[in-house]
């Protein structure tokens, strides 16, 4: 049977999120996505010893962007910065048992906004440069397509 | 399945006494009305009687103007192609508010890509038709002008007399949408001036798959879909005896009962919409006056729509609804909130209630308080 609706786990994160908040003077700060497209996620973290030590976000967006941002954070507390890096999409849609298909693009900024937030603490210690760290913040325009 | 279900819209429960009337036609009093034998002439002699109730509701000239369909997007396709293709020799212009419903929508889209001219006719903030627009562009060979009597997202009503009358010398042929409208607030083809109307039994607490296209007599369509001579071989099909009769029973209770019904859910409403407007940077869509009695609908800054959903089912176990890009199958945001001026990120954030029988004056406070618990959540939750 096909999957109505959202998993237990999405609903769970989403019901229950994890790791909500700011982080003040964070290490690391990535913010992904778009308010147009009607999602747009942050995530701070602070980094000790090479691993992610704290980690929070915010996030505007439908149930299943909070619950990949939720997820997310979760997954990637106490992993060093480079296994955090390897945190693909799909490793979060799977922890959550999968996503919607039409949810698949847009609201699974989650890796995206944590490998933001850890570029950008790459390029303040000088590990890479500004321009290795891609685009940080995607300002989309209105009109501009928000689909999958 | 307790809690407060406020998306009557969406789907509305069957009237009990409608479900007790229609029911012996699907177990006992089965027949088709298309057959000779006895059976054949009782669920004949039910189905007449069914058009003649839906015929009653909205004061066609005769029975005979009601033709039976699956639904209103059954009945706005035949309504829209049916009348277009078949009088595409007067012309072959059409017209569509920015704010129809997607089943009028696309058969007129459709219709462009076969050849014919389409605009659609703008809206203002409120969600009121531009009549001066809307006369600027009718011509002689305007064939059809859609414009729906009330609109489900925002509950804005047309003022469908002045349309009629514009439409009428201007143009051709007049086609109304009153699926959101039909028993919540009086309509009457002949006085408004309609010339195609399309019904839905549900929304009137009938069965759901069952609708009703009215055409004025003299009119002629043709059919969308073919096969043997029922409903005058306009829309062939054996009839769905059960939800038909229902629909007949479901109309025949909302001509008497609309009125008071209308009155004591227009006061639920006010209620809600002077409590829910108390929330910081919240937002009425749609007109506040000339609207459905029963429908309200607010936009949050800063938040999202199908958040606000899930939101108010999980935690409150209070059923609304969204024009949210997000709960839609395609993403796109809602083309009814664009319309009138929302930008897309505050089209996002859209709260859609429509009320119902089973709701009381009562239940103000705690829907009230869930959707201020639910915003404050979700902007504590939000970048924004």
């Amino acid at each position: 049977m096909a999957q109505i609706g959202y998993s237990k786990e999405v609903m769970e994160h989403f019901m229950n999120p994890r790791n909500v908040g700011v982080i003040e003077n964070p290490d690391g700060y990535g913010k992904v996505g778009n308010p147009v497209c009607g999602d747009l996620m942050e995530i701070f973290i602070t980094v000790k010893e090479d691993k992610i030590d704290d980690i929070k976000f915010r996030t505007f967006g439908c149930g299943s962007a909070i619950a990949v941002s939720s997820m997310v954070t979760e997954m990637a507390r106490g992993k060093t910065l480079d296994e955090a890096m390897l945190i693909t999409r799909k490793d979060v849609a799977d922890q959550l048992g999968g996503l919607p298909p039409q949810k698949m693009h847009c609201s699974n900024l989650g890796a995206d906004a944590l490998h933001a937030a850890i570029k950008n603490y790459w390029v303040k210690i000088g590990k890479i440069k500004p321009e290795e760290a891609g685009e940080e913040i995607h300002e989309g325009e209105e009109g501009e397509s928000c689909g999958t | 399945m307790c809690g407060i279900y406020l998306d009557y819209q969406s789907a509305s429960p069957v009237d009990p006494r409608v479900a007790e009337f229609a029911g012996r036609f699907l177990s006992s009093d089965y027949g088709n009305p298309s057959s000779l034998h006895s059976r054949g002439l009782a669920a004949k002699a039910a189905l007449e009687e069914a058009r003649s109730k839906v015929a009653e509701l909205i004061n066609a000239e005769s029975p005979e103007t009601i033709l039976f369909t699956s639904g209103v997007t059954e009945a706005n396709n035949l309504a829209i192609r049916g009348a277009a293709l078949r009088n595409a020799a007067k012309g072959k212009k059409l017209l569509a508010s920015q704010i129809e419903h997607i089943s009028v929508l696309n058969p007129h889209k459709d219709l462009k890509k076969g050849g014919f001219d389409l605009n659609l006719v703008p809206v203002d903030g409120m969600g009121i038709i531009d009549l001066a627009a809307l006369e600027s562009l009718l011509s002689k060979e305007t064939v059809l002008t859609s414009v729906m009597y009330a609109n489900s997202e925002i509950g804005t009503v047309q003022p469908i007399k002045e349309v009629s009358d514009l439409v009428h010398e201007k143009g051709q042929f007049l086609h109304v949408d009153g699926a959101a409208a039909a028993g919540k607030i009086p309509i009457d083809v002949q006085k408004d001036g309609i010339d195609l109307l399309t019904l839905s039994s549900n929304d009137l607490y009938g069965p759901q798959g069952a609708g009703a296209l009215y055409i004025k007599p003299g009119l002629r369509i043709q059919p969308v879909i073919f096969g043997g001579g029922q409903e005058k071989g306009l829309r062939p099909g054996t009839e769905d005896l059960y939800a038909l009769a229902g629909f007949g029973e479901a109309a025949r209770i909302a001509k008497l009962e609309k009125a008071e019904e209308s009155e004591r859910l227009q006061a639920i409403r006010d209620g809600l919409i002077k409590e829910i407007l108390k929330i910081e940077e919240s937002y009425l869509t749609g007109h506040p006056m000339q609207r459905l009695p029963h429908h309200t609908s607010f936009r949050f800054s800063r938040i999202e729509g199908e958040s606000i959903l899930l939101t108010m089912d999980a935690m409150f176990n209070i059923q609304v609804s969204t024009g949210s890009a997000c709960s839609s199958r395609t993403l796109e945001p809602s083309h009814v909130l664009l319309a009138i001026g929302l930008k897309h990120e505050q089209a996002h954030g859209s709260m859609i209630i429509t009320l119902g029988k089973k709701n009381n004056a009562d239940q103000i406070p705690a829907i009230a308080n869930a959707t201020k618990k639910t915003v404050e959540r979700l902007r504590a939750l939000s970048p924004l």
